[in-house]
């Protein structure tokens, strides 16, 4: 391989892994208040409130609903307003973060509903607020899972990304599939193919690793 | 000088001394789920330094009850009173501070997986706002005095059930709770586990004085750390009283089916050779209190109507440091002395006496 392409490589796995982090990142500010939303509005939850739950729940089952190449060209007059642009990499960062904020929310909150209900009610028992509820119970006991559901958001991320090179966003997608299929230059495909398997796997054991040491459960 | 007589079975000890004001009253207390009556209509106090056991089969309304004493759940009518004050129309935020003044414990201990011991003892200190080192070292005390001082740092699933009940127990006084409830808190643990964890109980309520309120569905518990017991049935009070006395005469009827396994019975072999026939030896079963349990009864029969007894089986044991006591014996009238006599006098020692049957040969 070409020192060019070596080049284009590292810069293409620098873009991907700016997308991932970027948009990661607002999924976990934004995604996981969500999912804690979801699970204290529920019917039984810490604070139950039937609509808040059933808007929020429809809201975000209706982001996740479009496929992203769809919610990436509808996103296009909202992503200009934001970044000015609608090209680029920085402006693939809000149509990835506008899937992955709900995407996470969801998964945030399965982890946060498999929080056994008895040691909700032992800390109202102790007289701990709503707040106390969430802080003391439900988050710290779910950690280890919503750890291990984040490291799925960034895994599928980096897939998005790929998607994401359709608005000339970059990255190692965008890389293989105009040098590695439209200009039939196999080894960069092969390249691509194998920088995305070593991120995944780091990602994996790594997530893998930091919930292991999180999990006090057994 | 006064020899103290020796007392012969189990739980020798008397609980703390019990009929201080009320920490909790129920008055007509009633909870619906759905169609069914969960409670019924409860009314009972639990007094200042007592303990009460709160016993029913499965389903007999005890959890929905103990939850109400710290409104974990709502009434839908009647009135709980927390030492002196009504809680029923109290919002959850209300109820916080109540609800500090009042330890819980667990079937399944609820403890958090992802906090150790010493955290999760700190949690309801924390919750009510007390500065880290001054929690952390009250946890260090509680969970000496709960005999874990070296297991702070560990995780519950590093714990065994017993140890992981002992730091729920450290957990629920770490507020110096006025009350503790106890919700089958022995439920989940081995006979030898529950044995240790009732006399830590016990040792808490004596030494701290402390009112504890526990539900179960075995009626050794209650033997074994109650002073008081509310038999619920259906939703309802079926029978309250001291406990030695509801062992030794229970009047409702669930109360005798939960006291079953626990007191004597005739042996199958025996049961199944009685007859209702006049003739050959009568078998009584005969239930006594105090005194009465303690009297050489049997010698008395003797040597006052000239025939011999057998003691068939039974035993007698001691509750809140009373002896109460069945027997079942089997006796011979002679012409002399007819039936109707002997039972009039077991009739007049005994709590209860009941003639069971006869057996024509020697059992």
């Amino acid at each position: 391989m070409s020192a060019h392409l070596l080049d284009l490589l590292l810069k293409a796995t620098g873009e991907t892994l700016l997308m991932t982090a970027a948009s990661g990142l607002a999924s976990l500010v934004f995604g996981l208040p969500i999912g804690l939303l979801l699970v204290v509005t529920s019917p039984g939850g810490v604070w139950p409130a039937p609509w808040t739950n059933r808007v929020l729940g429809t809201l975000v089952d209706a982001f996740r609903s479009v496929p992203f190449i769809i919610l990436l060209v509808a996103l296009i007059p909202f992503t200009r307003l934001v970044v000015g642009t609608s090209i680029g990499t920085s402006a693939a960062i809000v149509p990835l973060s506008i899937a992955a904020i709900p995407y996470y929310a969801r998964i945030a909150e399965v982890s946060l509903r498999e929080v056994d209900s008895g040691l909700v009610e032992a800390v109202r028992a102790m007289g701990g607020s709503r707040w106390a509820l969430v802080r003391e119970v439900l988050v710290p006991e779910a950690l280890p899972s919503l750890v291990a559901g984040f490291v799925v958001t960034l895994i599928t991320l980096i897939g998005a990304t790929a998607i994401a090179g359709a608005i000339g966003a970059g990255g190692l997608g965008d890389l293989a599939i105009r040098y590695g299929y439209q200009r039939f230059q196999t080894e960069v495909m092969l390249a691509v193919v194998v920088v995305l398997i070593l991120l995944v796997t780091i990602l994996q054991k790594g997530g893998d690793a930091l919930v292991a040491r999180l999990d006090h459960r057994r | 000088m006064n020899v103290q007589p020796l007392h012969i079975g189990t739980a020798g000890s008397e609980p703390a001394a019990a009929a201080g004001p009320p920490v909790v009253e129920l008055a007509g207390v009633s909870k619906r789920f759905g169609a069914r009556a969960a409670l019924d209509d409860v009314t009972l106090t639990v007094r200042r330094g007592e303990v009460l056991g709160i016993i029913g089969r499965s389903g007999a309304g005890k959890s929905t009850l103990i939850r109400c004493l710290n409104g974990l759940e709502r009434p839908d009518a009647g009135e709980v009173r927390i030492e002196g004050r009504a809680i029923s129309r109290l919002s959850e935020r209300e109820l916080q501070p109540m609800r500090r003044r009042i330890g819980m414990i667990f079937q399944h201990f609820n403890l958090l997986a992802n906090s150790t011991a010493s955290e999760n003892v700190a949690l309801p200190l924390k919750i009510a706002g007390i500065a880290k080192a001054e929690r952390m070292r009250r946890a260090g005390e509680l969970l000496d005095l709960v005999g874990l001082s070296d297991r702070g740092g560990a995780y519950p699933a590093q714990l065994s059930g017993g140890q992981k009940q002992r730091v729920g127990i450290a957990r629920a006084l770490a507020a110096e709770p006025a009350l503790l409830l106890s919700d089958e808190a022995t439920s989940a643990l081995d006979p030898e586990t529950t044995g240790q964890i009732l006399e830590l109980l016990r040792d808490i309520n004596r030494r701290l004085g402390l009112t504890v309120a526990l539900v179960t569905h075995e009626m050794e518990v209650v033997r074994e750390i109650a002073s008081r017991v509310v038999v619920l049935e259906n939703g309802r009070v079926a029978e309250e009283g001291e406990v030695w006395r509801v062992f030794a005469d229970p009047q409702a009827p669930i109360t005798a089916t939960l006291l079953r396994s626990l007191r004597p019975e005739l042996p199958a072999d025996l049961a199944a050779r009685l007859t209702n026939t006049l003739g050959g030896e009568a078998v009584f079963r005969l239930d006594l209190i105090g005194d009465a349990a303690r009297a050489p009864l049997l010698a008395e029969l003797a040597g006052r109507f000239g025939i011999e007894a057998r003691l068939l089986h039974g035993g007698i044991e001691t509750i809140q440091g009373r002896p109460v006591a069945r027997l079942f014996v089997a006796v011979s009238p002679s012409p002399a002395v007819d039936l109707a006599a002997i039972a009039a006098f077991f009739a007049s020692r005994a709590t209860r006496s009941d003639l069971l049957g006869h057996v024509s040969s020697s059992p």
